[in-house]
């Protein structure tokens, strides 16, 4: 038996369910280190991490060479070693210049005397927290928050750990590769977090579309008590915290709050690969699995790159495109970040670089809704986007909160099914802000 | 280096489904095909005559409204080819063809243009139409052809008219009209009176199928009307029939598979949730029998319908789906 959610959608052709067929049977290639690495000091939800180096200064593959800037931050690692050569503003994949340190390879991948398998059992818990903070570990679904703020939060709160592998965003192969090819460091990983955060149980989540990996986990896992594989339909966007949770234990995180108010903390399978090199061999987080793909790639292909890496070199890595693009994708389709150039690096939630060239987007102009309720049908929160979308495009921000779009996760269900082409998400996330915005306004009026 | 010129930014997602408002619009009308088949089968040519020159006008009179307020031309989606076909579809096929053009322009420029074109219109717009043909010509619009009887393509005398017409089988059962009741198996293929399109229950029910398979409808509404009524006919059966034998009449006769396939699940005009459909299609099943029991007419899908359009605000407020992650207080609440 399969789990999963109420809602949702699952794009696709009949030939091609979930456009993966482009790159899901294609094994991960290891990319050439590239002559320079861009690294940002933002590859994470938080404060950004701090600068240990200045320019000039020769650094080692694996040493830290940011800090973190406080509690809810991750620090940042050479991926190669050689010269850093500027520490300045450089494009980010949010469209904004971030401060960044770019270091010219020398090519010899001389590795930091940091790096060295640590000894699990011999430390203390608080020890091991620590540890996967300093390997710079961050959600690595996308969502890079940092790995040992949920840790520390959910210790205590949390008894059933659940590990995404359900990889719902279409075109993306990157954890499923993952899940086939390097099976034993994402089961080992998640050995390590069940024994830090002291869980009852854990599950490994997995869509049915990914079934020739269960076999091979199952047998890393021989039938431990605690780690339990757990089969998902093929669903979107199974791979959110909230929809996950639901599928695989029936609970469902009140409104406003976080996994861990309903017991469960959330990994992604490759931020568990990662927590398990961080102890095995003591290598912070400094490669990616990127998927490259959509209609524009000539050679669609998943890559591990070494973070930092401008991603115009993935491209020509898969041949270049085959036409000239007229959308890129830092993420998958359904949620991803548009880019207007590939001339941006590879950070630590990249899980995959999409171009495309055909009408995939299929907008209209003068949009017009015409009530037909499919998009309250597939809401995966269970709100009426029909109703949001009318409040919203008045501009009553009272009628939008009524319709609670503050619960929305801009997942794009809604705007994916709605055959009259309207915007929805666009108009939910300008919505969400004004309201957040009059809130704000309220609050302080209230306060003088 | 790569060319980059013709890359546009743009709010996510960036795929969307293959159908659109067109497909969803053609759609419908490949689901009426079937009917119109039977239906030209049991009347003759002057159906299809009937039909394209309801399509015809129902798109000239939304493109000279567009054209009047300065809108975009939106024949182009269709939907007012659905409206001109389904307005046809509810008229006898002796009805003058000047009458239909006049409910073609009701239903277009009043039920639906005035508030706003298509997803604004409170009221079914084909149904609305019907509604003024059949206050303004009530006798035309309840003369009804026998099956197989000579209809003329342009005109035809009211001589005529009086030798071809025949009671339907809704106004022998009200007693409004004399007659012997066909049998169930030829209402059910389609060879008596009644209006163009509900002549076959069975090439309806194709058409409803074609509709579910390349879900354009779901079945929450059709299936709460037509099991409202088949179980309130069959619990209280009219005149002397027996229990199941008031049902089947009653199911298969009449505008009701018309209704509940085609005209209870236009989107504009029904509730947005299952839940509010599910509502809806009982209140439509309610009516409508309410209406054929105790009202002065013999069939009473239309009014049915259209009484619960003017609901559809109230059924949604009330049946909103509870969301995800709500406290369980409001949970047992909504």
């Amino acid at each position: 038996m399969a789990y999963t959610f109420r809602g949702g959608i699952h794009p696709g052709t009949k030939n091609d369910p979930g456009f993966k067929s482009a790159t899901n049977t294609k094994p991960i290639e290891v990319l050439k280190a590239p002559d320079k690495v861009i690294l940002p000091v933002s590859m994470h939800i938080g404060a950004p991490a701090k600068p240990l180096v200045k320019k000039g200064d020769i650094v080692d593959m694996g040493q830290m060479i940011a800090e973190a800037g406080g509690f809810v931050s991750a620090p940042v690692h050479a991926s190669v070693s050689g010269k850093v050569i500027d520490v300045a503003p450089v494009l980010h994949q949010n469209g904004s210049k971030v401060l960044s340190i770019v270091i010219e390879n020398d090519h010899e991948d001389r590795v930091h005397e940091s790096v060295k398998p640590k000894d699990f059992e011999a430390m203390t818990n608080e020890e091991r927290i620590q540890a996967i903070w300093d390997a710079g570990i961050v959600g690595h679904g996308g969502a890079t928050f940092p790995t040992h703020v949920k840790i520390k939060s959910g210790i205590g709160k949390c008894d059933t750990i659940l590990i995404n592998g359900a990889e719902c965003e279409p075109y993306i192969t990157s954890d499923h590769r993952l899940l086939l090819e390097r099976p034993e460091e994402i089961v080992e990983g998640v050995r390590y977090l069940v024994k830090i955060m002291a869980v009852k149980q854990a599950y490994i989540g997995i869509e049915l579309n990914k079934q020739n990996t269960f076999a091979k986990i199952e047998q890393l896992l021989n039938n431990d008590p605690v780690i339990k594989l757990a089969p998902l339909e093929c669903r979107y966007p199974q791979g959110a915290e909230k929809q996950l949770i639901n599928a695989v234990t029936g609970r469902e995180v009140p409104s406003g709050k976080l996994p861990a108010d309903a017991g469960c903390a959330v990994f992604n399978v490759d931020t568990a690969g990662a927590v398990y090199r961080c102890f095995a061999q003591g290598m912070p987080v400094i490669r990616r699995v990127v998927t490259i793909s959509g209609s524009a790639i000539n050679e669609p292909k998943n890559l591990e790159a070494r973070t930092g890496t401008p991603v115009t070199e993935l491209i020509d890595a898969c041949g270049g495109f085959k036409a000239a693009p007229n959308k890129l994708l830092a993420g998958g389709p359904m949620m991803g970040v548009p880019q207007f150039t590939t001339d941006v690096p590879v950070l630590k939630g990249t899980n995959a670089f999409l171009a495309f060239c055909g009408d995939e987007d299929k907008r209209v102009k003068n949009p017009t809704c015409i009530r037909c309720g499919r998009c309250v049908g597939v809401c995966p929160m269970h709100l009426t986007p029909v109703y949001m979308n009318m409040y919203a495009s008045r501009n009553d921000l009272e009628g939008c909160e009524e319709y609670d779009v503050l619960d929305c996760i801009e997942c794009g269900s809604c705007a994916y099914v709605c055959p009259a082409r309207i915007p929805l998400v666009q108009q939910f996330r300008v919505a969400k802000m004004r309201v957040q915005d009059k809130r704000r306004a309220e609050a302080a009026a209230a306060q003088k | 280096m790569y060319d980059f010129s013709k890359v546009v930014i743009t709010s996510s997602p960036h795929i969307k489904s293959k159908e659109d408002t067109k497909s969803i619009m053609a759609d419908v009308l490949i689901a009426l095909v079937p009917s119109l088949f039977v239906s030209t089968y049991v009347f003759g040519p002057r159906v299809v005559l009937m039909t394209a020159i309801s399509i015809i006008a129902c798109m000239v009179f939304e493109a000279i409204y567009d054209k009047i307020v300065g809108k975009e031309n939106t024949i182009t989606d269709l939907s007012a080819a659905v409206t001109g076909a389904l307005l046809a579809f509810v008229c006898p096929v002796t009805l003058p063809y000047w009458m239909l053009i006049i409910g073609d322009g009701i239903a277009i420029i009043f039920a639906k243009c005035l508030f706003g074109g298509l997803g604004k219109n409170f009221m079914n717009p084909a149904l609305a139409g019907r509604a003024f043909l059949l206050a303004s010509w009530p006798v035309a619009m309840t003369t009804w052809a026998a099956a197989h009887s000579k209809i003329g393509l342009i005109s035809n005398s009211q001589e005529t008219l009086d030798a071809i017409s025949q009671a339907t089988p809704m106004a022998i059962l009200k007693g409004t009209a004399e007659g012997d009741l066909p049998s169930i198996m030829s209402m059910f293929l389609g060879q008596c009176g009644g209006s163009m399109g509900e002549v076959s229950a069975v090439a309806l029910l194709i058409g409803g199928v074609y509709l579910l398979l390349r879900k354009v409808i779901t079945i929450h509404i059709p299936a709460a009307y037509i099991l409202t009524v088949a179980v309130l006919t069959f619990l209280f059966p009219s005149g002397d029939l027996g229990h199941v034998q008031s049902m089947l009449y009653n199911v298969l006769g009449g505008g009701l598979m018309l209704g509940a396939i085609f005209m209870a699940t236009d989107y504009s005009t029904t509730p947005v949730s299952k839940k509010g459909q599910i509502v809806f299609g009982i209140g439509c099943g309610l009516l409508t029998v309410m209406i054929r029991f105790f009202g002065g007419y013999p069939e009473g899908v239309c009014y049915s319908i259209l009484l619960m359009n003017t609901t559809v605000w109230l059924i949604d407020k009330y049946t909103r789906p509870t969301k995800f992650g709500a406290p369980a207080k409001q949970k047992k609440e909504g």
